[in-house]
């Protein structure tokens, strides 16, 4: 019993449960929109391509996230330029960008070694975070759930149809650029805390899961956000006794919970839509 | 005169605040890639009105609409709804959209209800807290296109029918004084085409501007009081009587449109001379008796 609560006796395991779960919330908040747009690959770019910008930001002793953001932010408008000059697919345009953001980045690390430590940003380091970083990541967390709190019904509009959006006097492009650049920013924030890979997971899995047992708007984004939440901030709880790979439990907390709704989810899981083909087989 | 609804009185309406009218004032839209989707349309139209938009697939009916919402800005002229530009009207939740089934993504996760209160989005506050009255109009609305015992639903449990209907509902909720539809009668059923129609009509009579976009030729005489005919350009606009004829016909729909004359032997066993002219393009299609001009089509049939 003392050994389970041991976690909550360190100052950095507290701070690490708390910095996590709240990305965890607000990056789950964000995957309800993305999963639903099919825009989840976007996420992933942007994961990917902030990591020269960490590099850059390091090299010229800046706060990584200034650096981070620039990156994704640069990222994003690329792709949107050469959605409109080519005739390129959209999952082929995205492969390319991410990518070679992300190649740029390790090319940066290896030229200049010890610029920064390239395994913090990939794989993330909660358990070590310091003081200033964690008031950073938790400031950016803060604001956007805040910004993401007043404007949920105006973002799910746009979502959902931009025609109509527009008939009621809001400005789909604006808010899709506030939440591209909320994106940017919580990606940026969630580096710290499970990496630059599976920050892909936080802003995607949480969302599908909660869309596997709602029918309804609000009701997906509290679940969603509740599994980030919970997952982020116990995956670092657990990761105490299993000494680090803060992110690999993180996310794996968050597929298995995926996996139960997958099965067990009242209308939309595997084995109510047996039950459903077993009662139709059974009409006389 | 039908009122809109009885527990709302017309001031609500602002029926005589806003003269709706619609001006497009010599509009040319050109797209990023070089095409000029329309070129130099002119057309006005007033309230109390339901005006078919005719044209076949790409001669810039959709363009039309994207400029009647502000969603592309015209290269040349410009575009008025009630005497102002389009965003200001916008703000004012003057103009609602009912969109095509292709647009509306189906798995989203919202209820029937959901759709409708968004209707009242405009109307709401900065927080977008639904007020008692915005709940009631989204009930009557619902009530109105027959959906109430569906409120509960996700949008995508539902028949075509079903689905137009709810956008229709979420119009009325906006209380947009003017209405575009676009295709509206593309996958419904007949019932459903007449209730659509019958509401259309309710519309009108308490001042609303419908503006539907429609291939499906042989309906819009039944309804429509006024006709835009789309080409590109505006070929001709105005009283239906006057515009909806087999001559401006075949110059909006070139080729596209399949002919069919009967006269003669196929079609009297006496001397009769004169021809009955069916236009289809494999919707409903047109029938014109006797010699082309001016006259209203008869009651069109069916072909399906």
């Amino acid at each position: 019993m003392i050994e389970l609560l041991a976690p909550f006796e360190y100052d950095y395991m507290v701070k690490a449960m708390w910095v996590s779960g709240l990305v965890g919330a607000v990056c789950a908040f964000l995957s309800a929109y993305l999963m639903l747009k099919g825009w989840s690959l976007v996420g992933d770019a942007l994961g990917h391509a902030v990591v020269p910008g960490v590099a850059g930001a390091y090299m010229l002793g800046l706060p990584y996230s200034v650096g981070a953001f620039f990156a994704g932010i640069l990222a994003a408008l690329s792709m949107v330029l050469v959605r409109q000059r080519t005739k390129l697919r959209e999952d082929a345009i995205i492969g390319i960008i991410f990518t070679s953001f992300f190649a740029l980045g390790l090319l940066m690390v290896s030229l200049w070694p010890a610029s920064v430590n390239i395994q913090s940003i990939i794989m993330g380091n909660v358990l070590g975070i310091s003081d200033a970083d964690a008031l950073q990541v938790v400031i950016i967390a803060l604001v956007s759930l805040a910004i993401l709190i007043l404007k949920w019904q105006d973002l799910m509009l746009v979502f959902f149809d931009e025609s109509h959006a527009r008939t009621v006097g809001l400005n789909p492009l604006m808010l899709q650029v506030l939440f591209f650049t909320l994106l940017a920013a919580c990606i940026v924030a969630a580096l710290q805390t499970v990496g630059a890979i599976l920050v892909i997971a936080m802003v995607i899995t949480p969302g599908a899961t909660a869309y596997l047992l709602t029918d309804r708007f609000r009701t997906l984004l509290l679940l969603s956000v509740g599994f980030g939440a919970v997952t982020a901030a116990s995956g670092a709880y657990i990761s105490f006794f299993l000494d680090g790979a803060t992110g690999g439990v993180i996310v794996s907390l968050q597929t298995a919970l995926f996996l139960l709704a997958f099965f067990l989810a009242p209308k939309h899981g595997r084995l109510a839509a047996r039950r459903r083909a077993t009662e139709v087989e059974e009409l006389p | 005169m039908t009122r809109l609804s009885p527990e709302v009185p017309d001031e609500a309406w602002r029926l005589d605040r806003v003269r709706p009218a619609l001006e497009v004032n010599d509009v040319t839209v050109a797209y990023p890639n070089g095409t000029v989707a329309l070129r130099n349309a002119s057309f006005r139209l007033a309230g109390g009105t339901i005006a078919g938009l005719v044209g076949v697939n790409g001669s810039g009916k959709s363009t039309l609409f994207k400029a009647i919402m502000g969603f592309v800005t015209p290269a040349r002229g410009s575009v008025g709804i009630a005497g102002m530009a389009v965003p200001e009207a916008l703000k004012r939740s003057l103009v609602s959209y009912v969109p095509q089934s292709e647009e509306v993504d189906w798995d989203f996760p919202v209820l029937v209800e959901d759709v409708v209160t968004m209707g009242r989005y405009g109307h709401m506050g900065f927080f977008r807290i639904p007020s008692a009255r915005d709940k009631q109009l989204v009930a009557e609305a619902l009530e109105r296109v027959g959906m109430s015992d569906f409120r509960k639903r996700q949008i995508g449990e539902l028949s075509g029918g079903q689905k137009k209907r709810v956008f229709l509902a979420r119009a009325l909720a906006q209380e947009g004084r003017i209405i575009l539809l676009d295709e509206p009668f593309t996958g419904v059923d007949v019932k459903t085409e007449q209730a659509i129609v019958e509401l259309l009509r309710e519309l009108r009579a308490s001042g609303h501007l419908v503006l539907v976009s429609t291939h499906n030729l042989g309906s819009v005489p039944e309804f429509c009081d006024q006709v835009v005919l789309v080409n590109r350009t505006i070929l001709a606009a105005g009283p239906t009587a006057e515009v909806f004829t087999q001559a401006n016909l075949e110059r909006a729909f070139g080729g596209v449109l399949r002919h069919f004359h009967l006269e003669g032997a196929d079609l009297h066993d006496d001397s009769d001379r004169r021809r009955v002219t069916v236009l289809t393009d494999d919707e409903r299609p047109v029938v014109f008796y006797g010699e082309p001009g001016p006259d209203r089509s008869d009651e069109p049939e069916r072909d399906r």
